[in-house]
């Protein structure tokens, strides 16, 4: 038998494809984006018990969840920003199944961003990685490590009286991904695909403008990109399939070889 | 002079938790007007608005001219103490648990006689004055004070059974990003509660309130009314050491129905405002009523901070008012529902307060340390209902005159 | 005012006292029952044979009258309920009295009577009077014994009467119950035992207070001419008064309904006090007893201390005064306590007190006084008894 799936199915029977989970834990208490309070804002994910083996149901437990579809690890779709609001398949109900299993490549940063909170990717850093590991394959997912999930409570968005404070991609960075690379996506640890300040940027929150405009994919609250490897990893982000939806939480699987990250 | 109030000693674990009681409740419908004077913390009588005699007990007609008109009047509380006792035995679980317990005949300056309470710095024969407090069934009773303040005197046994007084009680301060969180905490300090919690939600965002909190030596708790899980597990930690809880919780925007279009803002309205309300009583009240015997810092009280304008709503801040308003309608159902326990519900009404969201109003604006004098005084007079502020005042007295002529002026558009 | 007919031709007779306990597992009809039933036997009578009935009791809830005379099979042509506490036997007797004057009844049976259980006098003070209710009970739940503390405090500084003052009233009575075999109170009680007995609302102690019991009372009312056919001893009412709500304006109460009707009571019976060869007074604490001799004519207002200083008030003294004991030794069986007096009097006058009988009782004055409905005793009543012997 040499059928493709039949082939992954025994490597990760046998362990030698692994499956590791990019997601945090849906919580009460994870941060969500914060705006100016004149907006609307974020749901937080809430948890509301409907019964627990009790009078108001004997033999079960359940929950009732609350949340934005832009709460903890979640996925953007083109729809989200006015950037994209008119292009084709731009809600998540309207991707095609296959733009959610994809290649994978991550670019670390974490050394940089823990110097420098308002680190902000290049495209000289990408080249630099490719440098490294070669050319980024088209219609992938870029990641940007920078660790920033391993940080938690108030230093998660290092919020300061000018705003949050934490890395991202300068709108250059994502033009050469778009332009150069034809990237499926992009996607990082933080709590949005753009840096902390990104709205002093030009454009304003240049990784949702630029990536929906051009009718790319987003990844934010990603956990854990330290254990994925540089390249070779595949991404699974499926979106719950919400009519009209503008992004979903949702969770990130990736299947990485044994040993590679 | 009173003995000065002891601090209470930690409690004895081995020991059983005294049971609530409280004071005979019935009351006929007239008697009821006196309860709600004392909710406000007035001295009111039954005046015959034919003969203008004075009445008391509350009846349904004069017992000079039989005219039925007999609204209730701000009277004076002066009189002569011209009898008294000390009950030492009496079948009210309540009284029995507090003896002896002094009462007295009161003859007022106005005529009637009065059976009342009696503070211990009363002389017999010498002049009093009377107060209208709620006792802890939550019913109107008069006390005679000394004519002139006395040492301690707010110590007193048989008055601070009457009040909600925080001192050597610990207050829970429901959210500390509320701008009016450190006032109230420095108040309760004042005032001398033995400790303040203060509720902090998501404490991944600063805010400017904590260095100010911190220096008054609070102690935080994560909280956040929004969420069941946190409210459930802080009641399930600090539920009884909770005497006295303050809700400031607070969601407001801007608004009317149409001006916003959706329900977004309004649906956090509610989970803050109303499902918040909600959460902590599920979670915190129970502890609470289980606790309302137990010595000087026993469970007392629970606070609301409202808007006026939970009374009768304007489009300004029209769906914020009415997440208000289904605040107060659930705080009217928790008075029932913790008056068996005999713990009491203050509800503050405020006015335009001065921050960011009333900005736009002129003044007068009520300053956080208005407030929280207001809601120090409440306490310690006991009250259930404050109306804050010149705004407050006023609609309170509007509302009383006449609900709808309230209703429209509100609601009265500009000039077309 | 227009003077006022006598009740000649009337008499009260077939007194009955039904022994008092201390709680009862019975409920008021059937000590309502017990002591109609002794009265009627007393007198040869079968139910159906009264055609007149007064009941008065605070346990026969939701029971009035009515109900009792399908419950006792009772058929009468007048019925009246008299809901006026210690003022009921006095008042049930005139209200009879007319009743049988004026033809519309033949025999009237009154009979007062309540029972005890366990905790029914917390509830029935609960339920007691709006008044009470509203302003009397939220300041410490004390019953009556916070109004006696109070007025008997206020009578005290107007009037510089002692405890050892009211003591000699208790300890007289005291006396009279020992030779009262239904008396709850069997024990002597000495002047030191008063005064050092448990504070209950100072300045009233255990011994100023009544005990709450069961018991029942009934006595009958008729014309002369019936009792001396059925061969019975019977007193003649000489005179009567009521008055409800009197003095309302006083600050405190220091006096009762009677100062208002009482040279109507010596005139109508055409006596003095100093013609009484024994007295009766409504009894639930001393204080009270003190005001109905000042305000029954007796001496002056606030002279009751002293005029009883130098009296003896058994039943062998030179001013006899509730020679059965009283409410305060032979216990209160609620609205029971306002027959007592009363019934006792009879008894005296007809003499047929046996041990607490009066040598040579010829004229008796029995006073109520009932229902404190907020700070003041509301009801007051007194009738003069004559015997024919």
């Amino acid at each position: 038998m040499t059928s493709p799936l039949a082939n992954l199915a025994s490597a990760l029977a046998s362990g030698e494809i692994e499956v590791i989970d990019l997601t945090h834990t849906l919580d009460p208490d994870f941060p969500v984006i914060v705006l100016p309070p004149e907006f609307g804002q974020c749901a937080r994910f809430r948890m509301e018990e409907i019964s627990a083996y009790d009078h108001r149901g004997p033999a079960w437990k359940w929950h009732n969840i609350s949340m934005s579809e832009h709460t903890g690890t979640h996925f953007d779709a083109p729809s989200h920003w006015v950037s994209g609001r008119d292009l084709p398949q731009s809600a998540v109900d309207e991707i095609p199944v296959e733009r959610f299993v994809g290649p994978v490549v991550v670019i670390d940063c974490s050394a940089q961003s823990a110097e420098d909170p308002d680190f902000l990717l290049r495209p000289e850093h990408i080249t630099a990685w490719e440098g490294e590991h070669g050319p980024i394959p088209p219609d992938a997912w870029v990641l940007m490590r920078t660790d920033w999930s391993k940080k938690s409570g108030a230093a998660y968005l290092n919020m300061h009286d000018d705003g949050p404070h934490s890395p991202g991609p300068t709108p250059e960075a994502i033009r050469f991904l778009i332009e150069q690379r034809a990237i499926r996506g992009f996607g990082t640890e933080t709590v949005g695909t753009d840096a902390g300040q990104g709205m002093h940027l030009s454009p304003p929150y240049p990784a949702h403008f630029l990536l929906h405009g051009a009718g790319k994919y987003g990844l934010q609250c990603l956990h854990g990109l330290d254990r994925l490897p540089p390249t070779g990893a595949v991404l699974m982000a499926a979106p719950l399939k919400i009519r009209n939806g503008t992004g979903s939480p949702l969770r990130v699987l990736a299947m990485i070889e044994k040993d590679t990250a | 002079m009173s003995d000065p109030l002891q601090p209470p000693l930690k409690k004895n674990p081995q020991k059983r938790t005294v049971s609530p009681t409280r004071p005979p409740e019935g009351r006929s419908r007239a008697a009821l007007g006196l309860t709600a004077a004392a909710a406000e913390g007035r001295f009111a009588l039954q005046c015959c608005a034919e003969c203008g005699a004075v009445q008391y007990p509350p009846r349904d007609a004069c017992s000079t001219c039989l005219s039925t008109e007999l609204p209730w009047r701000d009277v004076s509380p002066k009189g002569t103490l011209i009898a008294d006792t000390f009950i030492r035995a009496t079948t009210s679980l309540y009284f029995r648990d507090r003896l002896p317990w002094r009462t007295g005949t009161v003859q007022l300056d106005l005529g009637p006689s009065v059976i009342c309470h009696v503070h211990g710095d009363c002389e017999k024969g010498a002049r009093v004055v009377l107060l209208n407090r709620l006792d802890r069934a939550g019913q109107g009773v008069l006390i005679a004070t000394p004519e002139k303040r006395t040492p301690n005197m707010q110590d007193d046994p048989q008055l601070r059974a009457m009040s909600s007084d925080p001192n050597y009680r610990r207050v829970l301060i429901t959210d500390a990003r509320t701008p009016n969180a450190p006032a109230l905490a420095k108040a309760l300090r004042t005032a001398g509660a033995a400790h303040v919690f203060v509720g902090e939600g998501e404490t991944w965002r600063p805010y400017p309130e904590r260095a100010a909190l911190e220096s008054l030596g609070v102690e935080f708790l994560p909280l956040d009314v929004t969420d069941t899980s946190s409210v459930n597990r802080m009641a399930a930690e600090y539920g009884s050491k909770v005497d006295i809880l303050i809700n400031n919780a607070r969601f407001l925007r801007p608004g009317g129905v149409l001006a916003r279009g959706d329900t977004g803002f309004a649906r956090d309205e509610i989970e803050v405002n109303y499902l918040g309300l909600m959460r902590l009583a599920q979670a915190f009240g129970p502890a609470m009523c289980a606790r309302t015997g137990d010595g000087v810092n026993s469970a007392v009280a629970w606070v609301n901070i409202l808007a006026a304008t939970s009374l009768s709503n304007s489009p300004e801040m029209g769906c914020f008012s009415a997440s208000q308003s289904a605040a107060r309608a659930l705080s009217q159902s928790l008075r029932g529902e913790f008056r068996s326990a005999g713990l009491r519900v203050m509800n503050t009404y405020v006015g335009p307060t001065e921050d960011d969201w009333h900005q736009p109003l002129p003044p007068p604006k009520v300053t956080a340390n208005a407030l929280a004098r207001d809601v120090i005084k409440g306490l310690t007079d006991g009250l259930e209902d404050v109306y804050c502020g010149d705004v407050a005042k006023d609609m309170a007295d509007k509302y009383r005159r006449d609900p709808k002529v309230l209703e429209r002026e509100l609601t009265m558009g500009g000039e077309a | 005012m227009a003077r006022r007919q006598g009740y000649d031709g009337v008499v009260v007779t077939a007194p009955v006292s039904v022994p008092y306990e201390r709680y009862s597992i019975e409920t008021a009809h059937w000590w309502i029952a017990r002591a109609l039933r002794a009265s009627l036997q007393a007198a040869g009578l079968k139910p159906l044979e009264i055609d007149g009935f007064t009941v008065s009791s605070f346990t026969l809830s939701p029971d009035t009258a009515v109900g009792l005379t399908q419950h006792l099979g009772l058929c009468p042509r007048w019925l009246d309920h008299i809901p006026m506490g210690g003022a009921s036997g006095v008042v049930a007797l005139r209200r009879a009295a007319r009743a049988v004057q004026a033809g519309d009844a033949d025999i009237v049976a009154c009979v007062a009577g309540d029972t005890n259980h366990i905790d029914s006098f917390r509830t029935l003070l609960s339920g007691f009077s709006r008044f009470a209710s509203d302003a009397s009970y939220p300041y410490g739940f004390g019953g009556p014994n916070v109004n006696f503390a109070l007025l008997t405090d206020r009578y005290m500084q107007e009037f510089n009467a002692t405890r050892e003052d009211f003591g000699r009233i208790c300890v007289a009575q005291r006396d009279n119950a020992l030779r009262y075999p239904n008396a709850m109170m069997k024990k002597p009680l000495t002047l030191e035992d008063y005064l050092n007995a448990r504070a209950i609302a100072d300045p009233i102690a255990l011994f100023d207070c009544v005990m709450p019991c069961a018991g029942s009372e009934a006595f009958l009312v008729m014309r002369e001419d019936e009792a001396i056919k059925r061969d019975l001893p019977f007193a003649r009412i000489k005179g009567t008064i009521e008055r409800h709500n009197a003095h309302a304006s006083d600050p405190i109460q220091l006096r009762g309904g009677w100062t208002l009707d009482v040279d109507d009571l010596y005139d109508m019976a055409g006596c003095a006090p100093t013609d009484m060869d024994l007295v009766q007074t409504y009894d639930d604490y001393p204080v009270i007893s003190m005001m109905q001799i000042e305000d029954l004519g007796f001496c002056e207002k606030g002279g009751a201390p002293e005029f009883l200083r130098s009296r003896d008030m058994t039943v062998t003294g030179d001013f006899p005064h509730n020679t059965n004991g009283g409410q305060l030794s032979a216990g209160q069986a609620g609205a029971a306590g306002g027959f007592i007096g009363l019934v006792e009097a009879i008894r005296q006058v007809t003499g047929t007190a046996a041990g607490t009988q009066v040598k040579d009782a010829r004229r008796a004055l029995v006073s109520g006084f009932g229902m404190i409905n907020y700070d003041r005793g509301v009801c007051s009543s007194a009738a003069i008894l004559e015997g024919t012997a």
